[in-house]
Formats: C-alpha cells, structure tokens, sequence
C-alpha cells in the first residue's frame, strides 16, 4: 500500500511536467553543465550565468550524476553557453529527476512509517484500519505535502530529495543508529548548507545523548560518563563526509572561492517577497508608524518608503531602526538556545530532539537574514511526524500546515497555477483536518474547526476572505496600478501572525512538558 | 486520498482529487495546438463560438459566405449551437478578440487557452460530475441493486452497515470520475463529451428512482447534444415501452396512458429545443443533413470497429458506395442490437439495463456508419456505471478503451497524461477493489468461496462443490488472460513511442492498437450480452426457487 500511494502521488506529479517553473529551472540546468562540461577546478569559479553554483559540493556532484543521464535526452543543455535553455525534452528531463529522487523522500518516510508502526509509542484502536492507521495517515500526509509538491514540481527545485535525507536521519536517530544518523545529517550538510540551521539540535542532542555512556532521561549530566571514543567516532564520520565534500577543494586551494559562493552577504534582509516571520511584522509596524506619522504630522522630510517589490530588494525602515546581519544573528541564536538547552537537560529522549529540530528550523525561519518563505518546509515536514503521536502537536500541525502552504502562494503567480495550487492547498488541509480528528477521535464541533478552538478556526478561515480579496476583489477594483504589492504584502502579514503564533504555543509547549511524557501513552 | 476513515469528509476528498486530475490534464497539448492551418477540435469549438456568436441562428448549419461550412462547419444537434452561443458571448465578455468574425480563425493564446479549458471544468462540475454522483446515490437507496459485497470491508467493527454502504458509494463515484478516457478527451483533447455523457448518466439515474418522465427528458437533452446519445436510444426507448405493455399487474389503460404521457414529453422536449429551426422546413432539413453526414465515409482515421479492421482484408470504399454502405452498416447494427434490445423490451428489469445500454452502445460502435475512436467514450462511461458490480471485465474493458485511443492521444501530444492517468486509476481500483485476489491465494485451504457459503452447508455433494469451484478457476484464467492483455498492451504503448514502423507500412502500430482492441471490444460485447440476457435471468429463477 505504500509504494502503491508513492505511484498515486508520482502520477499526479507526471501530470504537473509542462506546469510553470520559475527561474530555478535555469539554475539547475546551469549547474547541470557546469558539471557536466568543466573540471572540478572551475565549478565554483565559472560565471558565465548569473545563477553560479552556490550550493555544498555534494550537491555539485549531485548534479554531475543527473547530468550523466541528461545527455539521453538533449545534450544541448549541458552547454554552459546555452542560457536560458528549455527545450521539451530539457524539461522532461528536469522534471523526471525531480520526480525519480523523491524516491529518497518516499523512503525516509517509509523509514519513519515503519519505526512509528514498530516503536510502540502510539497506542491507538486505528491500528487495524487500512488507510485511519498513523503510520498510513503519516504518509500521506508527508508524500502529498503540498508544499513540496507546489515548490519541487512546479516551481522546481530539489526538496524532496533533501528532506527525504533529513527524513532518513531523523528514523536513524530515533531507530537508536546514531551514527548513521550523524552520517546522513553531515551529507544532508554538504548537499544544501541552509540545514545548517537545524545543526544545533544535532549537536546538542548527539553530544548530549551518544557521548555520554548510560544516559538516560532525567539523569544530571555526569562528565565521567562522557566517553571519548564514542566522540572520537562521532567526529570521525562527520569530519570524513566533510573531508570526501571540501576535499578536492582544499587540494585546489580553492576554499575562499568556494566559500565565498557559498555565503553571499549581498542580499537584503528580507526576500522579494517577505517571507512570513518576525521580519515582516517589523517592516509593517514600521510602515504603519511611517504613516501614522505622517498623518499626525510629527515626522516630515522623510522619503517615502520603498515598498517590498520585484527588483528593490531593500526596505528602508523610517521609525524603527535598520536591522543588519549581525541582528538577526544573534536574535536567531537566542531564540533557539532555551530549546538547547532543555534538550540539553532531557537526554536520551528523541522526540524531543525532533522537536528541537524543529524549534530551530522555526527559529531561523522566524529571524533568519533573507528568509525564503520555502524554508517554512522545513518546519512542516518534521511536525509532521510529531502530528500523527500527540494530539497538542496534530493540532498545532493543521494550523501550521495550511497557513505555510498558503504562504507559497505567491511563488506560483501564473493564471494556469492558480486553480492548482489551491486545489492542493485544499486536499492537503482537508485530509489533515478530517484523518486527524478522526485519529484523536476528536468530536465534531458545529462552529470551530476540527482541532482548533474558535479563535484559531477563525484565522484559518479568514485565509478564504483574504483569497478572494487578492485574487477577485482587489484586480476588479483596479487597485493593482495604486497599490502594486498589497497582497504579497497582506499575505505575508496575515501568515506572519500566524507562524508566530504557532512558534511561540509550540516553544511553550516544547518547554513545559515534562520529560517521561513521551513514555506516557500518546494521545 | 482514498480516506476510508472518516465517511463525512471522502465527498470533498473524492471531489478535489477529481477537479485537481482534470485541471493538471489541462495544462497539456489540446489537439492541433499550433498546428494550421486546420488545427483541431479545440479550434472546431471555439470556430462554434465563433461562428454562433455572430451570425444569425438560420445560418448557423448553412454554408453562406461568412459561414465556410468546410473549415469546422457546425455538426452537432442545436444545444451544442446553444451552448457555444453563450460560451461565445462569455468569451466576448472577456476578451472580444477571441471570437471575432473571420479574423479570429486559428486564435490560440495563454488566456484563451485557460478560458477554454475553464469552460469544460465548468461543465464537468455542474453537468458530470452531480450526475455521477446522483446515479450512485440512487443505486444506494434501491434496494436491488447490491455492490457492497464487491469492494473490500475496510474497519468492518466500527462501520454500521449503512455506513458500509455509502463507503462504496463514494469509491464508485470515485472510479467513475477519474476514468481516464473521458478525463483526457475532454481536458486533454478538448470536447464537451461530459455534458452529453452527463445528461445520459442523469437519466439513467432517473429511472433507477422511477422518474421515467425525467429520465425521458434528460435523455432527450444528451442526444440533443451530441447526435452520439443515440447509441444509448435503443435501451431507453425498448425499456419505458416495454413498462408500458400490458403484463398481469397492469392494465392495458394504464400502459397506454403511460406511453402517452411519455411520447408527449418527448415530442415536448425536442418541440422546445428545435423551435427556433421549425419555421422553415429547409433549415430542419439542412440541420438533420449536418448531423448526419453520409458523404463522410464509413470511418475516419484508425477506428478500433470492425468495418476498420476488416477493411485491411476488403477493401470496402471501393466495393460499395458510401449510400450502399450506410445500408450495410444499418442492418448490421441492428442485428447486433437486437438480441439485448428485445431482451430488455420483453423483460424490462432495471438491474439489466444498464447491462442493455452497453451492449447497444458497443453494438453501435463496433457497426455503425461514420464512427470516431472517441465514440467508445459513450460505451465506457456507462461501463464505468457498471464497476461495482462486475469490476474485473468493467476494468479491463475500460483500460483497453482508453488504450484503443492512444493514436489520437500520440497525436495531440498527450503520451504523458495518458501514461500518468491510466496508472493513477488502475491503482486506486487495486486499492478499492476486492478482485478476490486473496480468495483465490487462499482457495486451497479455505475451501469456500465467500457468498456460496450458505449453499455450500446446504449440500455436500460433491457434484455441487465441482459447481462452486469452477468459477473460480474460471476466474483465476480470466486473471491471466487479463494482465498478459495488459502486458500487450503496454509493449504496444511502447513499440508506437519508440520504434518506427517500417516504411511502406506507415500506420502499422495505429491498425495494430485497432485490430488488438478491436478483438477485445468484441469479446466484450459477447460478453455482457451473455451477461444481460443468461445470467440474470438464471439467477432470478434461483431466487424464485
């Protein structure tokens, strides 16, 4: 039944090949010839396109894998030269790879699926049932993932494949395969560096959990206990992954180069689109104050504001104070460090560590410099997991889920994407709102959403109102020429509230729960 | 996707997942994208629109000189003129340059593409799709009709029976609505079938309530779309006269004025939808002439029928003339029709008429004069009618329908969906229903066919044993047989992608996929008319007993 929903799924995704693909297309058929057509040496040096390779090495011989297989299929897209190529059979191919490395992702959920069947840690009636079991609702609910679906296959990129590795580590590290898990975790490293952000969890919890012997939850940290060859193993295998990755590079001399594509500082502190988080309720109050202000009268002389837009990637703020790189550092380090340092103190406990990875993922997501509004996957797909155990985390989940995948809405603008991604947007909430409840056999509430009290059901649902103000309401009033980034701005405010609100009931609930709560039985 | 879970949310899940299929099959190729200077039949309707919009309703079927009836002269009965009337006004309404007399022949753009497409998914969502889901329900409340026994008991414990009940209702409807055939002729291809088809699966519903006159309406309105209905006339037509005749419960008054009522509400109907071609007896004549176009041969392209098939043998155009040949088809047809027609006539039973309406729609596709390999289309859809209560052969019928396709599908460039569809639906009939695959794995050990269990503690003989296994092992062949079909069919698939064909035989695989699912079609036929006029009937007589 399982492959049987991954074959379901591919189909669906077989259908959406001549959909639209943004410019990440063009990215990663440029990558597909810089590997394919140069030696090592000139991968992160060649600037022919303005998409240069800017991803770990990993990733770059990922691509050389593809491109040994793309040559079947159009040979002329593996010219550096050939910019902006897309032939049909360029697309095809492209597509079909997207399409084939899910498989990756289909098994780290298989991984996940079958530890949570085996694990005994959700006792449930629904066991016996076909298609209400968790495991079956799981994996549904992360093979049908909307947003990889909008984001890999129509827009075009790779998370799929990426999260199936984190999926693959995260069974690992649950499964007890600690080092397996830091395996995996360091290729996930060095295929897509933004998994950095969720390092910290890793290292805490490996440290925490794997280097000191006999650790169980509750116990106080015993430093006689800390084993330096389990640490020495654990530094080992990441240090060699890190070694096969950059290794080449060292050789050549090249770090600096390497690392300098790697991290750009170039970019505006906010994306084209504000992605949801913390940044875009400050840019609001700041215009908000702006404007109040100007009503008023107190301030006077000020440029007006450069509004969020295609090309202007930087907000100047007028009232509050600009906010640099070295901000948004140190906010994200503080948001994360209370997790840390709970999981620090409840060893031996992996849901916990999911939850940290998580929290991270959110931390970032919310104070992160340049957030894409993508990186919001990052944070669903590894609840995911948690929804189906514990019904705080399911009911936490369906809020987060729809409002996220509402949040990409944007990245897909075309006329022929619109019914697509809502119908999406929609099977997946519906799925999860109905097999939810009916796993935590939540009773039917005539007014409020299932799962959701009456406020939260409120907010979901003002995401119709909002829809149709953007999509039907604001074109026919002819607002476009007036106010041009209104609803990519009203989106991501309107979303904004809604991931904060789910970061901090989540950090609060992450933070009180007590430790043998995982060993309760799960309901 | 397929939630079995939770009975109250599968009708929004059943109805995204079928809305999301149609709208990402339209993002492909629709027929002669690109291609002048005759294009396709997307350009034939949105010639229609074109063409309505602006002339006036008695030039519409006349060739004038604004009218060129031979660039995608208007074919179709008058609601299909109607139709296209308002689609072209909305599409004025949008953007007037698509409909532009004259100059907006061959229009293809992004927006039209969209408009277009939107106005089969419209279609589809007010006219299909409630029909399907009218006919299930229906078939639920009738008590005759049982499907529960054919599609897998899932959470048996927590399910009342009634609950049960409406589970299969949903899958059905489900398998109905994603039947790939329908999905990529309309969405892919570009026609309105579903309207027609929609009208047609209305009135069977209908007299499955015994709301004859609706029914009778209804139907009216299908073959008013799509002169295609008719396939389906015959039933209809043997099965409310043969309600009518008198029988020893009914008096020959009350049959009469039954058929009375009947006649005159379909005399009604036509008067309404033909009104505005009756002031002129030409125009009448000029439209039926349209409709029905001998001078177009016996069959266009690569048609999966047997005038196609036997023609590789007899050379049939050059032998008879097309008057001739209308001839020769007519009586054919009407052979093959009549043994399920006068059946159904005679023993008018609602549980065989569907089992009717197929075997007069294969009857007319496999004999009639002027078919198009989309005509299976009005074969299938009430063969999908029919999955639940035979779902191995209504399957394998179905694959094979969309199969006898594939050239036209090649054509318009839609290889992928029509890959991607055809294993989307196969595998959520594995997965809803019960094939008896685990029947026959434990057949050895359990010995009882489930169903037959009460016979079987009847009698111990083991005469009647033999009797109860021979189905199985007739089914177990039946099994074999279909997935080596299935294999053949999908080295055809590739052999027409990927090898080209030898050179003085350029149509090779085209007239291979014609001959193979021609036989199969055939098969059919026998099949379900064996089914209609043998089985029933015997298993009544054991019921009687």
């Amino acid at each position: 039944m399982f492959w049987s929903t991954v074959a379901l799924i591919s189909c669906v995704k077989l259908l959406l090949i001549p959909s639209y693909h943004s410019t990440d297309f063009e990215v990663h058929r440029n990558w597909l010839a810089i590997t394919h057509s140069l030696p090592i040496s000139k991968w992160y040096q060649e600037a022919t396109s303005e998409w240069t390779l800017d991803y770990p090495p990993l990733f770059a011989w990922f691509e050389f894998i593809l491109s040994c297989f793309a040559k079947y299929f159009d040979a002329e897209m593996l010219q550096v030269k050939s910019l902006n190529y897309a032939s049909p059979r360029t697309v095809l191919f492209q597509r079909l790879s997207v399409i084939v490395t899910d498989i990756v992702f289909a098994y780290g959920t298989l991984e996940l699926c079958s530890y949570l069947s085996s694990s005994g840690i959700r006792k449930s009636s629904k066991w016996g049932s076909r298609w209400g079991s968790p495991a079956a609702i799981l994996q549904i609910l992360l093979l049908g993932n909307a947003g990889l679906l909008m984001v890999d296959h129509i827009h075009f990129q790779y998370n799929g494949f990426l999260l199936g590795i984190l999926l693959i580590s995260v069974a690992r590290i649950l499964q007890g395969h600690c080092l397996m898990g830091a395996f995996w975790f360091g290729v996930l490293l060095n295929l897509k560096h933004i998994f950095m952000y969720v390092a910290p969890a890793y290292f805490v919890y490996l440290l925490r959990s794997y280097c000191f012997l006999g650790t169980h939850s509750g116990s106080s940290v015993q430093w006689r206990a800390f084993s330096l060859t389990r640490f020495a193993k654990l530094g080992l295998v990441v240090t060699s992954v890190f070694l096969v990755s950059f290794g080449p590079f060292v050789i050549l001399n090249q770090l600096p180069q390497v690392f300098s594509r790697l991290f750009p500082f170039k970019r505006g502190l906010c994306h084209a689109y504000w992605a949801p988080n913390f940044w875009a309720l400050y840019n609001i109050a700041d215009k908000m104050a702006t404007v109040a202000g100007r009503q008023f009268g107190i301030i006077r002389n000020v440029p007006a504001a450069v509004m969020t837009g295609g090309l202007v990637q930087e907000y100047k703020h007028v009232i509050l104070p600009e906010v640099t790189p070295r901000t948004t550092f140190i906010c994200t380090l503080l948001s994360v460090l209370p997790a840390l340092v709970k999981l620090w103190y409840c060893p031996g406990n992996p849901y916990h560590f999911v939850r940290c990875i998580i929290l991270c993922a959110c931390g970032s997501f919310m104070f992160g410099w340049h957030v894409h509004e993508k990186a919001v996957l990052l944070i669903i797909i590894p609840l995911s997991f948690m929804a189906v155990i514990w019904k705080k985390e399911a009911q936490m989940y369906v809020l987060l889920a729809t409002v996220g995948h509402y949040s990409l809405f944007p990245l897909l603008f075309t006329a022929f994407e619109l019914p697509i991604k809502v119908l999406l947007v929609l099977l997946h909430s519906s799925y999860a709102f109905l097999n939810l409840a009916s796993l935590f056999d939540i009773k039917k509430c005539s007014l409020c959403l299932p799962l959701l009290n009456g406020l939260e059901s409120i907010y979901v649902l003002g995401l119709v109102p909002l829809f149709l103000f953007e999509n039907v309401v604001y074109p026919l009033l002819g607002l476009n020429t007036r106010l041009p980034f209104l609803p990519l701005m009203l989106t991501s405010v309107y979303c904004a509230m809604g991931v904060s609100y789910f970061w901090l009931k989540y950090y609060w609930h992450f933070l009180t729960t007590s430790e043998v709560n995982h060993k309760r039985k799960a309901h | 996707m397929l939630e079995m879970n939770d009975v109250e949310g599968i009708p929004v899940l059943v109805l995204l997942v079928a809305v999301l299929v149609r709208w990402c099959v339209s993002l492909h190729p629709y027929s002669g994208q690109g291609r002048p200077p005759m294009f396709g039949d997307y350009e034939a309707q949105r010639h229609w629109m074109e063409v309505t919009r602006n002339l006036p309703l008695q030039d519409w079927y006349y060739n004038t000189s604004e009218n060129d009836l031979l660039y995608w002269g208007l074919d179709y009965p008058p609601l299909t003129a109607y139709h296209s009337l308002i689609c072209g006004h909305m599409a004025d309404y949008i953007n007037s340059e698509f409909v532009v007399l004259r100059s907006s022949r061959g229009y293809e753009s992004y927006g039209h593409k969209i408009f277009m497409r939107a106005t089969v998914l419209i279609a589809d969502l007010f006219i299909y799709m409630p029909a399907v889901w009218w006919y299930f329900c229906c078939r639920r409340q009738s008590n005759s009709l049982n499907t529960a026994k054919n599609v897998r008991n899932y959470n048996t414990s927590t399910f009342t029976a009634k609950e049960e009940k409406r589970l299969t209702t949903h899958m059905a409807t489900y398998l109905t609505l994603i039947y790939p055939g329908l999905i990529l002729i309309d969405h892919g291809h570009f026609q309105y079938n579903g309207i027609s088809l929609g009208a047609t699966v209305a009135a069977i519903a209908a007299l499955i309530q015994e709301r004859e006159l609706l029914a009778s309406v209804l139907f009216c309105l299908s073959i008013n779309y799509k002169q295609m209905g008719l396939y389906h006339a015959l039933p209809f037509f043997c099965y409310l006269l043969g309600n009518c005749l008198p029988k020893q419960n009914r008096s020959v008054v009350a049959g009469f004025i039954k058929l009375l009522s009947l006649g005159s509400i379909v005399i009604i109907t036509f008067f309404i939808i033909w009104f505005p071609f009756l002031k002129n007896v030409n125009l009448l004549l000029q439209v039926v002439h349209r409709l029905f176009p001998l001078a177009r041969g016996v069959f266009e392209d690569k048609v999966s029928n047997v005038w196609c098939c036997l023609n590789v043998i007899v050379k049939f155009k050059e032998i008879f003339t097309n008057l001739q040949m209308a001839k020769l088809c007519f009586v054919a047809t009407l052979l093959a029709v009549l043994p399920s027609s006068m059946d159904i006539l005679l023993r008018p039973r609602l549980d065989k008429f569907l089992l009717s309406v197929i075997n007069s729609s294969l009857a007319f596709f496999l004999f009639s004069f002027q078919v198009h390999e989309k005509s299976i289309l009005f074969a299938a859809i009430p063969v999908a009618l029919y999955l639940p209560v035979e779902p191995l052969p209504c399957f394998y019928f179905l694959i094979v329908s969309t199969f006898s396709m594939l050239p036209l599908l090649l054509k318009d460039g839609l290889l992928i969906p029509y890959i991607a569809l055809t294993v989307f639906y196969s595998i959520s009939v594995l997965l809803t229903v019960n094939f008896g695959l685990r029947d026959l794995v434990n057949y050895p050990i359990a010995f009882t066919p489930p169903g037959a269990k009460t016979n079987q503690q009847k009698s111990k003989k083991p005469v009647r044993i033999y009797a109860e296994i021979q189905p199985f092992l007739l089914r177990k062949h039946f099994l074999l047989i279909f997935f080596v079909s299935l294999a053949a069919c999908s080295v055809l698939t590739v052999c027409s992608v990927a090898v080209s064909p030898p050179s003085q035989y350029p149509d090779l695989f085209p007239l291979l996929i014609s001959f193979y699912s021609c036989a199969h079609f055939i098969v059919f036929f026998a099949y379900f008319n064996y089914r209609q006029i043998f089985f029933f009937s015997h298993s009544s007589k054991l019921k009687s007993k």
